[in-house]
């Protein structure tokens, strides 16, 4: 019998990964520990009685996929609910009803709608020790007024808003189903979590109101998002949004001004953008989403504007790009005829769990075991949050999808039973760790 | 108000219902389970890729893997050459080639064919017909017309209306009919059936009915099947074994105003089938089943001439094979 003694969890959960998973009961010996759908030979003890985790093997992790097939109508009808009901950002009422209800029908605890709209319910575990976070955003980039209807092909689905984020929802929608289906009982409580006021001017409002009032302590997280398969991140950059305004006088005297209106001032201001991206390229970057004036062939526009993000992966970085675009606007604005402002609209700290995170290995095991190629990036979204406030967490994609922020937005079908199987692998193994040894 | 006015404001008050008031699936599975009826779902298609797939998804996860109210899902089919049968049956639908049930009476071309074929291939003591072409589809559009045949023994027809109209200046709405309803059908049942204007929509294509009424009906395979039905289901049962449920919208395909044109020749047929059948008229001319529209092109005219015969099939009840089958 192998002891490891003075080893910390994470020092042993990098030599116990190299091993196979049926290896492990030999190297060590102590009580295991099982749950319904899982045989006990996957669940190890470490004799120094720190729990490593509940590490599934690659077999299990395909039976997991297999069974989730069971729920496949289920799933597909949550997602074309999701999908149908609209939820622009800060207006997202009608589809946490709907996750609200479904969590009712399967009698979580706790249901509830926050202040900032969103909606959480929770699965009690059988010890209730540790909480654990399972969260998708419900918002999306289209206004109510646009055509929702999603249409259903042979093995794929499309329609706005399908991938980002209504099959995230869906997920959570079904999570609790597809553990009980798995004859799975979670020693800790489940958290699920449909946040709003993800996207844009959101700025993560609704994590972020949860993270700073909820009583409930999360021990762990992950977030969910529909696309793409593979997805892993357990970092978050440093960002900043904003939204330069230009304005000029319809009577400007400058020449350029008065022919062509607010158009070369907004030129200029992205030529300036640009020089500053390059500079630090590519650990610091300025993307430019919009840049819109004007209406027509032969009218100067009067106004336009810039909506432009900083990414980094310093926080200081990404604070002195801020300083140095508001010193540009201001200089843009002193000329004549010209007024121009920048309005700093989001902003997220960086933050890394480390590739080396057993959260994170876990993850890669799980996706290698479904042949899923890791693509690893850092994120801009509700993980931030969660990494702001110390949380180890993860987010993974759930499908394959095409066409994002198109009307025509795109989910595979199949390539979902591989999400779902990684994301309960994670999950479980979140339930038997304890990440703050 | 008259007799029939009377009448007819009874009857919406207690026999027109919204779909909220059905809201508890699982209260509708006890009732149903009380009730020992089965309950089939047909869905007539004749290429319908892309809606079918939703519908099948929608229906099977909330009216039978989550509420088991309806015991099959088929879908019959006129002989589509889009994908309509393989995405159904990928998500698992029960599918059927209307050509391929009772190939010895061989296949008319229709969706009345399709619904008339269901009696025969369906085992559901209610059989709720759901058309294939709704964008918005909910489960609602099958659970809460089956309600009322379930709570009230007496129902034996339930139609669905919707589609509110974009604005409403009074506090009474427009019933919302089609245009073929409010020009057609309407001003044929004020001067034959008055008592069927209490139909907000008699051509919706959701209804469910109960197979006893179903299997002693005539079925012309053509546009005029609904129109049909509601005559002979009045004349042999009069208007309290009818109901109808708000079902608030439905998104679907517009049809052309030509289109429209062929469906209202068709319902006129069976109409006056209907009126000659009951004895309502005397001396009808022979009806030539010819369609005459008139095409204008600039200074050119054009004749198209439409052959819309509105064939029949008879009770299925009269079928040996049926009565085999089902035991009666």
């Amino acid at each position: 019998m192998a002891v490891l003694k003075n080893t910390s969890q994470y020092e042993m959960q990098e030599i116990l990964f190299p091993l196979k998973v049926h290896d492990l009961s030999q190297v060590f010996c102590g009580k295991l520990l099982s749950s319904g759908f899982f045989p006990p030979t996957f669940c190890i003890f470490c004799p120094m009685g720190v729990i490593v985790g509940n590490v599934l093997s690659g077999e299990k992790v395909l039976s997991i996929r297999e069974h989730l097939r069971s729920i496949r109508e289920i799933l597909l009808a949550n997602i074309v609910m999701a999908a149908e009901i609209p939820a622009p950002t800060g207006d997202e009422g009608n589809l946490t009803r709907f996750l609200s209800d479904r969590f009712t029908e399967f009698g979580l605890n706790n249901i509830s709608r926050d202040e900032a709209g969103n909606v959480a319910g929770v699965l009690a575990g059988s010890s209730g020790k540790r909480n654990l976070l399972v969260a998708a955003h419900v918002d999306k980039i289209w206004a109510d007024s646009e055509d929702h209807t999603v249409s259903v092909g042979v093995g794929e689905m499309s329609g706005r808003g399908i991938a980002d984020n209504a099959l995230g929802v869906a997920v959570l929608a079904t999570l609790p189903l597809m553990l009980e289906s798995l004859g799975v009982e979670l020693e800790s409580d489940l958290i699920l979590l449909g946040t709003t006021k993800s996207l844009g001017r959101g700025d993560l409002g609704g994590m972020r109101f949860f993270l700073e009032n909820s009583d409930w302590e999360v021990a762990s997280a992950l977030c969910v998002e529909g696309i793409d398969l593979g997805r892993l991140s357990y970092s978050s950059l440093g960002m900043a949004r904003g939204e330069i305004v230009v304005t000029v006088p319809e009577d400007a005297e400058t020449p350029d001004l008065a022919v062509a209106g607010a158009i070369p001032v907004l030129t200029e201001i992205m030529e300036r953008l640009l020089e500053m991206s390059r500079r630090d390229y590519p650990n610091t970057v300025i993307r430019t989403g919009t840049m819109e004036a004007g209406s027509g062939y032969n009218v100067p526009p009067r106004g336009g504007r810039i909506h432009f993000e900083i990414r980094s992966t310093g926080a200081g970085k990404v604070k002195r790009m801020e300083r140095e675009i508001t010193a540009m606007v201001e200089a843009v604005s002193s000329q004549p005829d010209v007024t121009a402002s920048v309005e700093m609209i989001a902003h997220r700290q960086p933050g890394n769990l480390g590739k080396r995170h057993p959260l994170a290995s876990t993850a890669q095991r799980a996706m290698r075991a479904l042949d899923i190629e890791p693509t690893v990036e850092p994120s801009v979204s509700e993980l931030a949050a969660l990494l702001d406030q110390g949380i180890p967490a993860l987010t993974l994609g759930i499908t394959k999808g095409q066409h994002r922020h198109s009307p025509e937005e795109t989910i595979q079908l199949d390539p979902i039973f591989d999400g779902l199987a990684q994301l309960v692998s994670v999950l479980l193994f979140m339930d038997t760790t304890d990440f703050t040894n | 108000m008259s007799d029939l006015e009377e009448k007819i404001a009874k009857w919406l008050n207690t026999n027109t219902f919204h779909h909220s008031e059905f809201w508890d699936l699982k209260e509708l599975v006890r009732a149903k389970e009380k009730a020992g009826v089965s309950i089939s779902l047909c869905i007539p298609t004749l290429n319908e890729e892309n809606t079918i797939g939703k519908e099948i998804i929608v229906f099977k996860s909330e009216l039978m893997d989550r509420y088991p109210l309806l015991d099959e899902i088929a879908v019959i089919d006129s002989g589509s050459t889009d994908r309509t049968l393989e995405i159904a049956a990928s998500y698992g639908a029960d599918t059927y080639l209307s050509a391929d049930i009772l190939p010895n009476h061989g296949f008319k071309p229709g969706k009345g064919e399709n619904l008339w074929k269901a009696i025969y291939q369906l085992k559901g003591d209610i059989i709720c017909y759901v058309d294939a072409d709704i964008k918005n589809i909910h489960s609602k559009f099958a659970s809460a017309l089956v309600a009322p045949l379930i709570y009230r023994q007496e129902i034996q027809y339930v139609k669905a209306f919707y589609d509110r109209p974009l604005a409403v200046s009074n506090e009474l709405r427009a019933s919302g009919g089609g245009r073929v309803t409010e020009i057609l059908v309407r001003p044929l049942f004020s001067v034959f059936f008055p008592e069927l204007t209490a139909l907000m929509q008699p051509l919706s294509g959701e209804y469910a009915v109960r197979r006893e009424v179903l299997e002693a009906l005539p079925f012309p395979i053509g546009y005029g099947v609904e129109t049909s039905h509601l005559i002979d289901v009045y004349q042999a049962y009069g208007l309290q074994s009818f109901a109808q449920v708000d079902l608030d919208k439905r998104v679907h395909r517009n049809q052309s105003t030509a289109s429209l044109g062929k469906m209202a020749f068709g319902i006129l047929q069976s109409f006056l089938n209907r009126l000659k059948g009951y004895d309502l008229v005397t001396d009808m001319p022979e009806m030539n089943g010819i369609f005459r529209q008139l095409l204008a092109e600039g200074r050119r005219y054009e004749q198209r001439v439409l052959s819309i015969e509105e064939e029949e099939r008879p009770p299925m009840i009269t079928l040996p094979e049926y009565r085999e089958r089902h035991g009666r």
